[in-house]
């Protein structure tokens, strides 16, 4: 059961989403390489996920009874490495080793290098597929937690994405929801230029999931469609969430060139300046 | 003479020596896994009787999952399941899979850790009639650098039975490797099998040298060593079903012993079975060495037999092999 988001609860949420965004600019800059916008994009995705919606324990990251997220995109982990961080698994100062030698936190998670990471991904289109390997064994073993799997919209370009489209309709996955971060860009432009995606509604629909759509920088609205989703029966569910690449920072706000790279010292000071005017508005709402 | 320790089959040399695909030996161990395993799953893409997994899927349906014609996605599926407490065998023909699916295994069940085992099946030229398409012949070369891979060829349907078993009880990424065609049986149930362990199947007193062979091609290579014994030349014949993790200790053993290698493989030289020794060798023991194998060309249509011999991986190139390496002797 996914709890209702009370005003409060809301408030505190959008107080987390906000740290999170400044810990993404922070260890950037530190790594000196990585993806800037999906991770800030997503970062009030991750923050539903890992301080609401999932049913998890960070202290037994193995826990067999726990909810999976996948990450299919692997190329957003700072955003993910940050919410574990804060969430419990492991310290929030291994942070600042992102890129670096002997670190746990590779360029591209590594499910066996560090708590709470789920599958080894940065290659794409593979995550759904992993994630129906795990909502089938669940299902064969009688277990009741729910299997989520985040994707980028331009994943959807692979071949291996549709194959396992196909076959968790087939299967009537119902414990599986996956969620598109559909924030329009992709490395080399906006993904209607590269290779259009649209409608991505109408194409799930036709092979037979439940689709919803949903602003994925807003935390109720978000919440809400988690729940929704959870409320399908005989079919796999899909969240479109439409995300702002960039969000908190207003130079990389919907601009496909910060896709791929991390902000230089003046940018990062630039960056941490306008999420601290937005934490302080977020605090002086809380008063 | 055969290894009298081993049991072999003695009807081996015989006309009438019983014959069977390696293929079937996956069938009916994944089927006796199934049946002592609850945990045991198997995955098809729409080649479930031609890969054998059609006993397992009959006998255990809710175990079993058709995937359709997509080798991508049974692979990250069945990646998915083996960190699920599933113990899981994905089958395909080799060149489809671990051939198309090659990053996916390399990403989501290698370097992920998962426990999946990935059946190749119709590898080597004895595929036959199907054509270099399905002729898988360069998929050892393929998975045998990914870090922690096991890889095991076995030489029959009984050593395939055994092999499949073993894979199974072990946790952990294994490559398993079968033909289509029937193939002579060389071992009895009673022939030990343990995995890395390679075995000696013809043994003298005094080998001149030591043929190191993979697969069905074992066969070809002790009846080649049977005719070279007549000729006065002794040699040793050593399966190598366990490509990875290799029995080093016996291979570079066996090559101080003769001081002449020969290798014989259905796949190409370049990165198979010959690479392998040669790489071992070349750092432990330098030694005369000949590669009996598919040499940088695709095979093609035809009957197993006669592509054998068009592509000189029959006795008749084995014998010649031998005697080569034994002329090139290092002193």
């Amino acid at each position: 059961m996914i709890d209702d988001l009370t005003d409060k609860k809301e408030l505190e949420l959008r107080g987390i989403a906000v740290e999170i965004r400044e810990l993404i600019i922070k260890m950037l800059l530190e790594a000196g390489s990585g993806h800037s916008a999906g991770p800030l994009g997503m970062a009030d995705i991750f923050t539903a996920f890992y301080f609401h919606i999932l049913n998890h324990d960070p202290k037994k990251p193995d826990w067999d009874g726990r909810d999976r997220l996948v990450l299919s995109n692997g190329h957003i982990c700072p955003v993910l490495y940050v919410t574990l961080a804060k969430a419990g698994y492991f310290p929030i100062k291994e942070l600042m080793t992102l890129r670096k030698l002997n670190s746990r936190l590779q360029g591209h998670p590594h499910r066996t290098a560090l708590p709470g990471i789920e599958t080894t991904s940065g290659p794409l289109g593979e995550g759904i597929s992993q994630s129906i390997g795990m909502a089938l064994a669940a299902r064969m073993d009688n277990k009741r937690h729910q299997i989520y799997c985040l994707t980028s919209d331009g994943e959807h370009q692979e071949g291996n994405t549709w194959e396992a489209i196909m076959f968790a309709a087939k299967y009537k996955l119902d414990n599986l929801t996956v969620v598109i971060d559909r924030n329009n860009i992709q490395i080399d432009g906006t993904t209607e230029n590269v290779m259009p995606l649209e409608t991505l509604r109408l194409k799930y629909e036709s092979f037979n999931w439940y689709v919803i759509e949903t602003d994925g920088n807003n935390l109720e609205g978000f919440v809400d469609a988690v729940r929704q989703a959870r409320s399908v029966h005989e079919q796999p569910s899909v969240i479109i969430a439409h995300t702002i690449p960039g969000l908190g920072v207003d130079f990389m706000e919907n601009n496909y060139l910060w896709h791929g790279k991390s902000p230089d010292e003046k940018q990062a000071k630039e960056a941490l300046s306008e999420l601290r005017t937005l934490q302080g508005k977020i605090k002086s709402e809380h008063q | 003479m055969l290894n009298p320790d081993l049991k072999l089959n003695e009807k081996i040399f015989g006309q009438d020596v019983e014959k069977d695909a390696t293929r079937s030996g996956y069938g009916t161990g994944l089927f006796e896994l199934g049946k002592t395993n609850p945990n045991v799953v198997a995955l098809s893409a729409d080649l479930t009787e031609s890969t054998k997994a059609d006993k397992f899927a009959k006998a255990y349906p809710e175990r079993f999952f058709q995937v359709g014609v997509a080798e991508q996605n049974m692979a990250a599926i069945a990646a998915g399941m083996g960190v699920s407490g599933k113990t899981v065998f994905i089958s395909s023909y080799a060149t489809f899979s671990p051939g198309k699916n090659w990053e996916t295994i390399r990403t989501t069940i290698i370097y992920n850790n998962s426990n999946v085992k990935i059946a190749g099946h119709h590898a080597g030229v004895m595929t036959g009639p199907d054509g270099a398409t399905h002729q898988a012949t360069e998929d050892i070369a393929s998975v045998r650098s990914w870090p922690g891979i096991k890889i095991i060829i076995p030489c029959d349907s009984i050593q395939a039975n055994l092999a499949t078993i073993a894979s199974g009880n072990e946790y952990g990424p294994c490559y398993l490797r079968f033909s289509r065609d029937k193939s002579p049986i060389m071992t009895t149930p009673e022939t030990p099998f343990e995995v890395g362990k390679a075995q000696t199947f013809w043994v003298s007193e005094t080998p001149q040298a030591v043929i190191f062979a993979t697969g069905y091609m074992t066969y070809y290579a002790l009846v080649a060593a049977k005719k070279l014994e007549q000729e006065g030349i002794n040699t040793l014949v050593t399966n190598v079903h366990t490509i990875k993790p290799l029995d080093t200790q016996t291979i570079i053993e066996q090559a101080k012993q003769t001081g002449a290698v020969v290798t014989v493989e259905d796949h190409q030289i370049a990165g198979g079975l010959g690479g392998v020794i040669a790489e071992t060798l070349a750092q432990h023991s330098p030694t005369s060495m000949e590669f009996v194998g598919m040499r940088d060309v695709f095979g093609e249509s035809g009957k197993p037999e006669e592509l054998l011999k068009k592509y000189e991986m029959d006795s008749e190139a084995i014998i010649g092999a031998v005697k080569k390496a034994i002329s090139r002797k290092l002193t």
